[in-house]
């Protein structure tokens, strides 16, 4: 013990060199002078980070791209095959089915929720008393946890004529409708919830980028004699268009991944009328009947990574000569 | 000496700096004429009601049908005052429905997800802001990339991860490490906190070290104490994904009795008398809707935006 520890201790209780601001060295440390500025310590607190991602992030991310070329079951060691996964998503006749329902989601949700929130966004940057209240009410339904807020609407959606809806709808002598259960109508029923849902969201990032609009050129415009219209159109939009991009692609992004409300409203139904393409991954990977094909489900999620890649890369490059 | 003015003035400057333009779209002189004054105030006017309709109508009607015996609430969902208030269907749900249960496991995925995504975010941010190993960009850089890769690639690699964690092989399915070890890796938290931490003065860091301070003790007794700031946000956002999230509990938490409400709650609506499984949902709303009435600017100002859109 002497022995070995001794030089250990005679380094030990002399205090560490007031390390100059740390030079980036451009020679290679001894592992000793590593120790002693500190990089043990450095690594140690770097442990939570290297080991969450590392196990939790950068790992899987890794497997999916083995596990897209495997047969994977949980019983036999996964095997190579080749593009089978790929081969097998692409002929199932489900696919084209899923694909059209999540771009008709994403459509119906730019249609419902892209205007609506920029509008009342620009309306509520002109209120001078209670703006708070504006903006506390708009963003109120983002903070209704999703699972309750699906729910909630799945009772508001009933079809029988003392439905909530249905009752509202009576008030104007039309319905009842069947909402959920029509293959036409439920696509747009889960684009309204969801877009009650996120909606808030939205308006609270046009309102932050409208305080950053530059008011002279409001007065610039009434100089030349622009109404109220013209002014938003050629001075507030135009300052807006960087966020509006973005917004709309995240938008698309965050639709083209739609889950909770088909899973839950309508269980992909009526005659798969719901079916998206996240759906379609977890019944290959978790569903009753299809169930335990993890290499098709990590296939369909790659190419679902893939396009949407594509897809905001060539966005920005096309948007880019207007966007700054 | 420069570096150290700089960061103080421009918080001086974001702080004085007027949150309302001095003007809008519509100019100061023609606010005062009437017809603008009026037709403007209509517009406002007629917001504020739709957004009181469709914001907080919802949440209202939630909270009366919460107390109202099912049939009422059947027969006439839109009347706005119940005849019978019938305060038993919150106790009802809270005891017999087992809400009380799920409650306690929304909050134990909450409050342990919460500890996670501090204890990666802030040792995260604290090495690649402050310490700045070498590996320090190649980390960095890892960390960015997995912002770019939508969650849906890493739903079924990451469940059969759970399934059997490398090396050491043990199975977390059913234990609430398999949300709670997840969550932490996020990169937005790391980047929200680490670019907090590139704005600290690092002329304290070196006095802290020439004082010799220990990287240890500098994160716990200098750097952490002045970021309460940016802890609060992660802290505040942290809890709020935990409480929504759903397909993940689902698949890594099969047994009923580790499963949070956002999960009970679809599976034990067929079970439940309506009175009583909407005052399941009103009781699982309380705590979200209460944090935000809390920390509202925090959720106003746009400080979790990332969270928002990811979510």
């Amino acid at each position: 013990m002497t022995t070995i520890s001794s030089p250990l201790r005679a380094t030990a209780p002399a205090p560490p060199p007031p390390s100059p601001p740390r030079p980036h060295h451009s020679r290679r440390r001894t592992p000793r002078q590593w120790l002693r500025d500190g990089g043990l310590s450095t690594l140690i607190i770097a442990c939570p980070m290297i080991l969450v991602f590392g196990v939790f992030s950068w790992f899987p991310i890794g497997r999916a791209l083995v596990m897209s070329v495997q047969e994977t079951n949980l019983v036999t060691a996964p095997a190579f095959v080749g593009l089978d996964n790929f081969v097998f998503v692409l002929q199932d006749p489900l696919l084209g089915k899923a694909v059209t329902n999540t771009l008709w989601f994403a459509l119906l949700a730019l249609v419902f929720g892209y205007p609506l929130p920029l509008a009342a966004a620009v309306l509520m940057s002109e209120v001078r008393r209670m703006r708070g209240l504006f903006s506390a009410l708009a963003y109120l339904p983002v903070v209704v946890p999703p699972v309750v807020a699906v729910l909630l609407w799945k009772f508001f959606y009933d079809p029988s004529d003392t439905g909530v809806f249905n009752t509202i709808a009576g008030w104007v002598g039309l319905g009842p409708y069947p909402w959920l259960q029509d293959a036409t109508s439920a696509m747009p029923s889960l684009v309204l919830e969801a877009t009650w849902a996120a909606a808030g969201g939205t308006v609270i990032i046009y309102l932050a980028a409208l305080v950053g609009v530059r008011t002279e050129l409001y007065e610039a415009a009434e100089v030349d004699g622009a109404g109220v219209w013209r002014k938003i159109w050629h001075v507030t939009l135009p300052q807006l268009r960087g966020v509006l991009f973005i917004t709309l692609i995240l938008q698309v992004i965050g639709t083209a991944q739609v889950f909770l409300e088909p899973f839950l409203f309508t269980g992909g139904g009526p005659n798969n009328a719901t079916l998206t393409v996240l759906m379609l991954i977890y019944d290959y990977a978790f569903g009753s009947s299809l169930g335990g094909n993890y290499g098709a489900a990590t296939a369909l999620s790659l190419m679902l990574a893939g396009v949407l890649a594509v897809l905001s890369a060539v966005y920005f490059r096309v948007t880019r000569p207007w966007s700054s | 000496m420069a570096a150290n003015t700089r960061t103080p003035s421009v918080a001086r400057r974001r702080a004085t700096r007027p949150e309302l333009p001095a003007r809008g779209i519509v100019s100061s002189h023609d606010r005062r004429r009437p017809s603008v004054r009026g037709s403007l105030g209509i517009l406002q006017g007629g917001l504020l009601v739709a957004l009181v309709v469709v914001g907080l109508g919802p949440i209202l009607w939630l909270a009366k049908a919460a107390v109202t015996p099912t049939q009422e609430t059947l027969r006439d969902p839109l009347g706005l005052f119940p005849t019978g208030v019938d305060w038993a269907n919150l106790a009802t749900a809270w005891t017999r429905a087992e809400i009380d249960h799920y409650f306690v496991n929304t909050l134990i995925v909450a409050v342990g997800a919460w500890f996670f995504q501090i204890l990666v975010a802030t040792t995260g941010g604290y090495v690649l802001s402050v310490l700045r190993p070498r590996y320090g960009n190649v980390i960095f850089g890892l960390v960015l990339a997995t912002l770019f890769v939508p969650s849906v690639v890493l739903l079924v690699p990451l469940y059969l991860t759970i399934l059997d964690l490398p090396i050491v092989h043990v199975s977390l399915l059913n234990t609430f490490w398999a949300v709670w070890l997840p969550m932490g890796a996020s990169a937005f938290n790391v980047l929200l906190v680490k670019r907090f931490f590139d704005g600290l003065p690092r002329e304290i860091f070196e006095a802290a070290r020439v004082d010799g301070a220990g990287p240890f003790r500098l994160l716990w007794s200098i750097v952490l104490p002045m970021s309460k700031p940016i802890l609060g946000v992660v802290s505040v956002f942290a809890v709020i994904a935990a409480w929504k999230d759903y397909l993940w509990p689902l698949l890594v938490l099969p047994d009923p009795a580790h499963q949070p409400l956002s999960v009970r709650l679809p599976a034990i609506a067929p079970y439940l008398e309506l009175d009583v499984f909407l005052a399941a949902l009103a009781i699982s709303t309380v705590l979200p809707i209460a944090l935000f009435l809390a920390f509202q600017r925090l959720f106003l100002s746009g400080a979790g935006l990332g969270g928002a859109v990811k979510g």
